[in-house]
């Protein structure tokens, strides 16, 4: 498959941009943060993104969705990375979908088509501390009557005090499971934290959550593959909407530089600035190609899809916060006030970089992957 | 079972049947690449053997018209035999400035008579070409090139002299960038094209930091050309060199540019050593290089990316600029991270062990990486000016 959009794609792009674009532009972030909105998100605009089928884009037809793949679901997270659009899409139509998917059986019956029709809202309870560490999942379920037991600290769980569902990776006997966590559920407390983008992420207290047996996604201590799929979807969707938020700050610096005079110059003119631009131009292209590439060996369920989203997300943190910096300074001053959306890029980024590993961490992956 | 599916088992067959084992061998020394021309010796017979099976098949140049010496394919079907050449690992049958170069400047510009000639020798490996672009006063402002050709009727005398001319004393004949009008900066050049056998050519190979003389100083003292001979319109040449420096950039970042895009990381883990948790036994080190692993398999996406749409007419004509620069740096920093994982041992200049040096050799050889070709500056300055259309660049 050639690694650009095909006719298809380029329509769901062509629907997509200018809808994001009208209905949640920066602005609409801005409204949200200056009404201190307790929701983190406009239930309003995602009853839109229900209208045009996006929530359940990745859940598969027989469960009420679209049935398409993650270059599709890039593109909408690519838009919403532009306008810096609050919004559920990542934690609740990629990444929980991906493991529901995955996984089948009762839970994937029960949340995909409410995921699809706009219905719930699910969250990933993955961290447990402040760096992303999925292989030291302290969290324990343990057998209580008829189900599960569950007993830990999560945190950076992004809708976490909003969601229908949250989605917690527990320890058990054997291994790792995934438990389906009901937002009524007795002994789950979420304590909500605005972030520095204007985000609504949770601690999330697990104090002897009972759940049934048929809580569990997936098998009891063979959640690993479950939670692999989630991990890979997230990352993937995280590198998208980063390239989105690089691409927004990049175009929104470049059309600066042809506006600003100092010196009796336009300052796109001075060559020390043209080429920081160039440079970051080809990182930005770059980092596209990459997560398309990770896109489509996850949509092809190839092996050497674990490796490219590592490298995808890696590469998509370092090109969007270097596009971000880059914004910041080319600004100069103006680019320091809050009344300019340069710094909500810089901070959304930073936000995006830090969920599901950072770049450090998935550069000592890549390491991993090739036995070193 | 799609065309493409068939087209692919029908490589494979192909492939197993007529690459030679030893043509699936990693490249070992420089003879290994397989540049023909009529000087050229061939290291042993399998290498002959597949440049003639390739030749017979067209897949020299694959994509190229049949008529021309090529199999005609699609880009999807020439990429297909790539990938099912990577598969097995097989050697490239002929690599070619003539490949790369001049054959797209021909198909673009050039008249069917030139196609057919040219093209079929550039094809079966007949004729090696170089490259005569730059001049001593003529580096990244190539287009104040000086070297004269004087109108003399039915030929043109060409006085002057290019500097690093690649392999000019082992190539055949020259495409080279000529003023045929002094009056004309940009619309005053013509390329020209002719044998290096002619009289009045000569070559003096340039000592370079490697201590290899991959490049030529190439003087021209009252060549005669036919005025046949050149590509394109007369005084025009500007346009077919800037064209072809699209397909050099292209090469250049496609090809070399990435080196062999396997982990560094991986290739050094036995010589540095691991700790108890198995990782690179220099931490510092390791992260640097699992840093550039990751800018390395990034780059192999975006060459993917950048081949399926430059070959379809989507890429951005001064994309290659990007591809130029992104790769050219990205194999400078792969040979410091050589240098550096190599330790002392890497410092050796002509022990054998060290095959002559490879390593400091083949790092010093890539700083001309971003010199050569227009300069990573150059290329910024183009991506600057035509697809970030900044002012006055």
């Amino acid at each position: 498959m050639p690694l650009y959009h095909n006719d298809d794609q380029a329509m769901l792009k062509d629907s997509v941009a200018p809808f994001v674009a009208e209905q949640a532009p920066v602005a609409h972030l801005r409204k949200l943060r200056d009404q201190a909105d307790a929701t983190g998100f406009s239930r309003d605009l995602w009853a839109q993104f229900v209208e045009m089928g996006l929530p359940g884009m990745l859940v598969p037809e027989e469960h009420g969705g679209l049935g398409m793949g993650h270059i599709e679901a890039g593109i909408v997270l690519e838009e919403i990375g532009r306008n810096l659009t609050p919004s559920p899409f990542l934690s609740t139509s990629v990444g929980a979908v991906a493991a529901l998917a995955k996984a089948g059986g009762t839970q994937a019956a029960r949340w995909l088509p409410a995921i699809a029709g706009g219905e719930a809202i699910v969250a990933l309870a993955i961290d447990e501390g402040a760096k992303h560490r999925p292989d030291r999942i302290a969290t324990t379920a343990t057998r209580a009557g008829n189900g599960f037991r569950l007993d830990g600290k999560k945190s950076f769980v992004l809708h976490g005090h909003v969601a229908d569902m949250s989605i917690v990776a527990a320890r058990t006997d054997g291994g790792i499971t995934l438990f389906a966590v009901p937002k009524d559920a007795k002994g789950l407390t979420a304590d909500p934290r605005r972030l520095v983008d204007s985000s609504l992420a949770s601690h999330v207290t697990l104090d002897g959550v009972e759940v049934d047996a048929d809580a569990v996604i997936g098998e009891v201590d063979a959640g690993g593959d479950v939670l692999d799929a989630l991990l890979a979807a997230t990352r993937t969707g995280a590198a998208a909407e980063m390239v989105g938020v690089g691409q927004g700050a990049m175009d929104m610096t470049v059309t600066y530089l042809k506006e600003r005079k100092q010196f009796g110059k336009l300052i796109g003119e001075f060559q020390a600035l043209q080429h920081r631009a160039a440079h970051l131009y080809g990182e930005m292209e770059v980092a596209r190609a990459t997560v398309m590439k990770a896109q489509e060996l996850l949509d092809q369920g190839s092996d050497g899809a674990r490796l490219m989203v590592s490298v995808a997300k890696a590469k998509a943190g370092r090109a969007a916060n270097l596009a971000v910096r880059e914004g910041v300074q080319m600004h100069g001053g103006i680019g320091m006030t809050d009344e300019y959306d340069i710094g909500l890029y810089m901070k959304r980024d930073r936000a995006l970089a830090e969920f599901m590993g950072d770049v450090h961490y998935h550069i000592d992956q890549v390491a991993r992957m090739n036995g070193y | 079972m799609s065309d493409l599916d068939a087209f692919r088992a029908e490589v494979r067959a192909w492939l197993e049947a007529n690459c030679p084992p030893e043509m699936r061998e990693p490249i070992r020394d420089e003879d290994d690449v397989c540049w023909g021309g009529r000087k050229w010796v061939f290291k042993n017979e399998a290498q002959k053997q597949w440049l003639e099976a390739c030749v017979s098949k067209g897949y020299t140049v694959p994509d190229w018209p049949k008529a021309y010496g090529g199999a005609g394919l699609t880009a999807e079907q020439t990429k297909v035999l790539k990938q099912e050449m990577k598969r097995i690992n097989a050697r490239s049958p002929l690599d070619s400035f003539g490949i790369w170069m001049l054959g797209p400047a021909l198909l673009q510009f050039g008249t069917e008579e030139q196609k057919v000639h040219y093209l079929n020798q550039i094809a079966r490996g007949e004729i090696r070409w170089c490259q005569g672009y730059s001049e001593p006063g003529s580096g990244s402002d190539l287009v104040s090139l000086q070297t004269f050709g004087e109108d003399k009727g039915d030929h043109w005398v060409v006085n002057g002299s290019k500097i690093w001319t690649s392999y000019a004393d082992k190539a055949d004949w020259i495409f080279c960038l000529v003023r045929t009008d002094k009056a004309n900066k940009y619309q005053g050049i013509t390329f020209m094209l002719f044998d290096m056998e002619s009289k009045g050519v000569t070559t003096k190979p340039i000592l370079l930091i490697s201590g290899n003389s991959p490049f030529c100083e190439t003087f021209f003292d009252d060549v005669e050309v036919p005025k046949t001979q050149f590509v394109g319109e007369l005084n025009r040449g500007w346009d077919v060199a800037k064209y072809l420096l699209g397909h050099e950039r292209e090469m250049i970042s496609g090809g070399g540019a990435g080196g062999d895009m396997v982990s560094i990381g991986a290739l050094f883990a036995k010589s540095l050593g691991r700790n108890d948790h198995g990782e690179l036994d220099d931490p510092i080190l390791r992260a640097e290089m699992a840093a550039f692993d990751v800018d390395v398999f990034a780059y192999r996406a975006m060459g993917e990316r950048f081949m399926d749409m430059w070959k379809t007419g989507r890429a951005h004509p001064a994309s290659s600029n990007m591809m130029k620069y992104v790769g050219t740096e990205l194999n400078k920093r792969r040979h410091e991270l050589v240098m550096s994982g190599g330790g002392s041992d890497a410092l050796e200049w002509d022990s054998p062990e060290t095959k002559g040096g490879a390593r400091p050799r083949g790092w010093l050889r890539t700083k001309a990486n971003s010199i050569e070709g227009g300069t990573s500056e150059v290329m910024l300055n183009v991506i600057a000016k035509r697809i970030l259309d900044l002012p006055g660049a």
